[in-house]
C-alpha cells in the first residue's frame, strides 16, 4: 500500500497478547483512516451499549493516509472510542509529532482491548513492540510521564500519555502528547484510565512511501499557493496563535460565551488578546509560533508567568483554553487563564468543558442553587483564584472536585437545574455562542460527539470571512454567509460535516490547514489520490465518503440509546434572546433548521437514517 | 563569492517540513530518519535549531577518510564535501571524526551519506515556509543578525537621553 503503511497493531491489554493485522484496502478505500476507519472497526467490534470504562471498551489511535508526508498539516491522529463524558461515539484528534512517528513505525493504526492489571505502557520501535511495566509513572503529571518514558526508552521517543485526571477517571480527561498537544474531548484519557494504559510510546524509522509523486507534489504546492493567498493577512497574528486569531472575530460577532453563556459580549476581552500574550508570557515573543509536524503556520504558544499568584510554564494557552477560563468564567485575567490552562495539561482534561463546568457551577453558586458549604470557597463569576483551585481539585476529585469531574451536566443535574449546562448530548459548548451563530447553533446540535465546533465550522464561512471553499463556488457563492441568517445554514452544516469528516478527520490533515487554503477540498482529494494512487473518484465521492462515516457514527448513537431528542440545545439558546450585542433578540431557529436538516440527511423525522440512505452509502 | 546553507533560528517553528523534503529527495520517501539535516526542539527556551552540515573549509571526515571518499568539490558559486558512494567502504570513521554529527549511515546502502547541497538547489530550504533555512553568500549570511544587534543598540541607546 501506498499512503497508508498496511498494518493494525492489536493490543489486547487483559492478557498482553500483541498481534500484528493487515489493513483491508477496501475498508481504506470506503473509510479512509482517522475518524472513518476508527468508527468502521469500533462499529464492528463492540456493542455500543457497553459501558465506556469498562474493559469492553476499545480504545483505537489512528493515523491518516496524508500523516507523515509533506501534505502541509498532516499531522494529526484521531482517538476513537466510547465517550464516557457522552455515552456517544468519541473521535479526538491531536497533531504534534507522535502521530507521524507511529506511522514511521510501520502502523497506520492501534487497536487497545481489554484492561491491564496494573498500570502499563506501550513501546514499539519499529516492528519490536513491548507492554512495560507502569507503576513508577502512575501518578505523575503528563510532562514527567513524557521525560520518564524518554529516559527509559529512547531519547527521540514520542509519547502519549494520560495524567493523574485520566487515571483518575476524571470524565473529560485527555490525551496528552509533544509536550502539550491534546486530543481533547469527550473524555478518551479517562478511557486509557479504565484500562490501566499509561502511555504509548513510539520510535520509527521506516519511511512512508508514496504513490504518484508528481500529482502528489502539484497538490501541495496548490494548498501551499492558498495559504499565501489567503493566509497572509493571518502570518502576523500568529504571533499569539489562535487567540490573535479568532478573538477578534468572535468578539466582533457578539459571539464570545460570556458568563456561562448568560451572554455573547465580554467587556474584558481586550484583556485576552493574542497580542498581550505575545508582549508578556509568550516565550516566543515576536517569533513564529510552535509548529506540529510539517504545518506552515505553527499555531501552539508556549509562555511562563512570573507573577507569584498565579506563576505557572507551559504550552498554550489557545483560543478555545482562553474563552472557556476567560469570558465563559467571567476572569479578564490573562495570567490566570494561563496557569488553569497548564495545569490542564499537566493533569491531562480537556480545557473546554473544564471550564464550561466551572463556569456553570459559578452560575449554581450565584443564582443560590449551589450552597457554599459543598464547594468549600465562594464562588461567583470573575473570581479567578478560586477557578484555579478547582482545576487542581477536579484532576484529583478532591472534595467539590469530585463533583466538577462528572462535566457541567452531572453537577447541574445533581443541583436540580440541568438547563443550566451549556452543553449538547453532555458535552459542553466550544467558545462560540449559538445564539449568534446559527449554522455553529446546528454544529453543536447534530454533531455526533456532542457540542463541538471543528466538525463543521460553519463559522469560517460566516464570522471568519471565508469564501474560498468549492462547495460555496459549485453554488455561485463569491462572498461569506450571514451568520444570523437560518435559511442557507442546514446544506452549508450537512455539507461541511460530510467533507470534513473525509478529507480533513480522516485524512490526517487538520482543520487550520484547510481554513487557509484556497478551494482546499479539491487540493486534498488530489493529495489523497496522489498518496494513495486509489482512485477516490474525486470531490463528490469524498464527500460521501464523509456521509458514510457520518451515517455509521449516527448508527453508533442510536444503538447506544441515543435519540434525535438529544440533537438540541439548551433553553436558554431557544428561548431567552441574546440580551446585547451584534445578535441581540436573535434566539437559535433550532425548529426550523432541525427538519430541514433531518431531510437533506436522507433521516426519518426520529433523525433515524432511511434503509434507503443506508443502502446508497453501503452500510445496509 | 560563495553560497552557503544558513538558518535564522529565531524563524524556526520546528515542524521538519526541511527533513521530509530532505528525505524525500535523496530516499523517494517521506522518512526523517534519514534526513541529512534535522531539527531539534528545546522547551525552556522555546527554540528549535536545525543541524546540518555546514561544508568545512577544512573537513575533519575529509582527511580522515582512508579511502579517499570524500572531496572537496569547487562548484559554480558554492562549496561541497561530497562523499562518493564509488569509493565510500562503510567504515564510518568520518561519523566520529565530524565534531557537528552531521555524517550519517544508509543501512540499504551499507555507506555513508552527508549534506551535499542537492548540487546547489537544496530542497529543505524550499520547504521552509518561514524562510528560516537560507542559502545565501557566505561573506554576507550575518548582515541580518548585524542589522537586529544595531536595531537592540539603538534603543537602548534612545533610552539612555545623555
Amino acid at each position: 500500500m501506498y499512503g497508508w503503511m498496511g498494518k493494525i497493531l492489536r493490543v489486547n491489554l487483559t492478557n498482553g497478547e500483541i498481534s500484528k493485522e493487515d489493513l483491508s484496502p477496501e475498508v481504506a478505500k470506503n473509510f479512509v483512516g482517522g475518524r472513518g476507519i476508527g468508527i468502521k472497526y469500533l462499529y464492528d467490534e463492540i456493542d455500543p451499549k457497553i459501558d465506556a470504562l469498562g474493559p469492553k471498551n476499545k480504545l483505537l489511535m489512528v493515523t491518516g493516509p496524508l500523516t507523515g508526508t509533506a501534505a502541509p498539516g498532516g499531522s494529526r491522529y484521531m482517538v476513537v472510542t466510547k465517550a464516557p463524558l457522552t455515552g456517544a461515539i468519541a473521535n479526538s484528534n491531536a497533531g504534534g509529532f507522535f502521530p507521524a512517528e507511529l506511522k514511521f513505525a510501520g502502523y497506520d493504526l492501534i487497536i487497545f482491548e481489554g484492561k491491564a492489571k496494573k498500570p502499563v505502557y506501550l513501546w514499539i520501535e519499529n516492528d519490536r513492540v513491548e507492554l512495560r511495566d507502569a507503576e513508577a509513572i502512575w501518578g505523575k503529571d503528563t510532562y514527567t510521564t513524557q521525560d520518564m518514558i524518554r529516559a527509559e526508552t529512547d531519547d527521540n521517543a514520542r509519547v502519549a500519555c494520560i495524567g493523574p485526571a485520566g487515571e483518575n477517571l476524571v470524565r473529560f480527561a485527555c490525551i496528552i502528547n509533544d509536550d502539550g498537544r491534546a486530543a481533547g474531548r469527550s473524555g478518551v484519557g479517562a478511557v486509557m484510565g479504565s484500562k490501566n494504559l499509561k502511555a504509548v510510546a513510539v520510535r520509527g524509522t521506516k519511511g512512508v512511501v508514496i504513490a504518484d509523486k508528481d500529482k502528489f507534489s502539484k497538490a501541495v504546492k496548490a494548498h501551499l499557493a492558498g495559504f499565501k493567498l489567503h493566509g497572509a493577512e493571518w502570518y502576523d497574528p500568529w504571533a499569539g496563535g489562535t487567540i490573535s486569531l479568532a478573538m477578534p472575530f468572535v468578539s466582533v460577532a457578539g459571539a464570545l460565551p460570556t458568563r456561562n453563556c448568560q451572554t455573547g459580549v465580554f467587556e474584558g476581552a481586550e484583556k485576552l488578546s493574542g497580542e498581550l500574550f505575545n508582549a508578556t508570557f509568550s516565550k516566543r515573543k515576536n517569533r513564529p509560533g510552535v509548529a506540529c509536524f510539517n504545518c506552515p503556520l505553527g499555531c501552539g504558544q508556549t509562555g511562563k508567568v512570573t507573577d507569584p499568584e498565579f506563576a505557572c510554564e507551559g504550552d498554550g494557552p489557545e483560543y478555545e483554553s482562553t474563552g472557556a477560563f476567560g469570558s465563559a468564567c467571567g476572569v479578564d485575567n490573562l495570567a490566570a487563564v494561563a496557569k488553569a490552562s497548564y495545569i490542564c495539561n499537566e493533569m491531562g482534561m480537556d480545557t473546554i468543558t473544564m471550564g464550561m463546568t466551572i463556569a456553570c457551577a459559578m452560575e449554581l453558586s450565584e443564582k443560590g442553587y449551589l450552597p457554599e458549604r459543598d464547594v468549600g470557597m465562594k464562588l461567583n463569576f470573575g473570581n479567578a483564584k478560586a477557578m484555579v483551585e478547582l482545576v487542581q481539585k477536579t484532576a484529583y476529585k478532591d472534595g467539590f472536585g469530585s463533583i466538577l469531574a462528572e462535566g457541567s451536566y452531572r453537577l447541574a443535574e445533581k443541583y436540580k437545574h440541568p438547563e443550566l449546562s451549556m452543553s449538547v448530548k453532555k458535552q459542553e459548548f466550544a467558545m462560540y455562542e449559538p445564539r449568534a451563530l446559527q449554522g455553529l447553533a446546528l454544529t453543536y446540535a447534530t454533531t455526533n460527539r456532542g457540542a463541538c465546533h471543528i466538525r463543521a465550522e460553519v463559522h469560517d464561512i460566516s464570522v471568519w470571512g471565508i469564501y474560498w471553499y468549492k462547495m460555496l463556488k459549485d453554488r455561485g457563492i463569491t462572498e461569506p454567509l450571514d451568520p444570523l441568517r437560518w435559511e442557507d445554514k442546514p446544506w452549508a452544516c450537512k455539507e461541511i460535516q460530510d467533507w470534513y469528516a473525509s478529507l480533513i478527520d480522516s485524512s490526517g490533515m487538520c482543520n487550520f490547514s484547510v481554513i487557509s487554503s484556497d478551494y482546499p477540498e479539491e487540493n486534498i482529494c488530489a493529495m489523497l489520490e496522489g498518496a494513495t494512487g486509489v482512485s477516490f473518484g474525486g470531490y463528490e465521492e469524498m464527500r460521501k465518503t464523509g456521509e458514510r462515516i457520518w451515517n455509521l457514527e449516527r448508527l453508533f448513537n442510536l444503538k447506544a440509546g441515543l435519540t434525535g431528542k438529544d440533537d438540541t440545545l439548551p433553553p436558554r439558546m431557544l428561548k431567552e434572546p441574546m440580551p446585547e450585542g451584534p445578535a441581540k433578540g436573535h434566539v437559535v431557529e433550532l425548529d426550523k433548521m432541525l427538519p430541514e436538516y433531518y431531510r437533506l440527511r436522507g433521516w426519518d423525522e426520529n433523525g433515524v437514517p432511511t434503509p434507503e440512505k443506508l443502502k446508497e452509502l453501503g452500510l445496509a | 563569492m560563495s553560497k552557503i546553507l544558513f538558518v535564522d533560528m529565531q524563524k524556526c517553528t520546528g515542524c521538519r517540513a526541511c527533513e521530509l523534503a530532505c528525505s524525500m529527495k535523496h530516499h523517494g520517501e517521506y522518512n526523517p530518519a534519514k534526513s541529512r539535516i534535522t531539527v531539534f526542539g528545546f522547551a525552556p527556551t522555546a527554540s528549535f535549531i536545525p543541524i546540518f552540515c555546514t561544508q568545512c573549509e577544512e573537513a575533519w571526515c575529509q582527511n580522515m577518510c582512508p579511502a579517499g571518499a570524500i572531496t572537496k568539490e569547487d562548484k559554480d558559486g558554492f562549496k561541497i564535501v561530497k562523499v562518493s558512494e564509488v569509493k565510500c567502504v562503510g567504515c564510518k570513521i568520518c561519523m566520529l571524526a565530524c565534531p557537528f554529527g552531521d555524517m550519517s549511515f544508509v543501512s540499504e546502502k551499507q555507506k555513508v551519506q552527508k549534506c551535499d547541497l542537492c548540487e546547489g538547489e537544496p530542497v529543505c530550504v524550499d520547504a521552509c515556509t518561514y524562510g528560516a533555512l537560507q542559502f545565501k553568500e557566505a561573506e554576507i549570511a550575518n548582515l541580518p543578525k548585524k542589522k537586529a544587534t544595531a536595531g537592540r543598540l539603538s534603543e537602548s541607546y534612545q533610552e539612555v537621553k545623555v
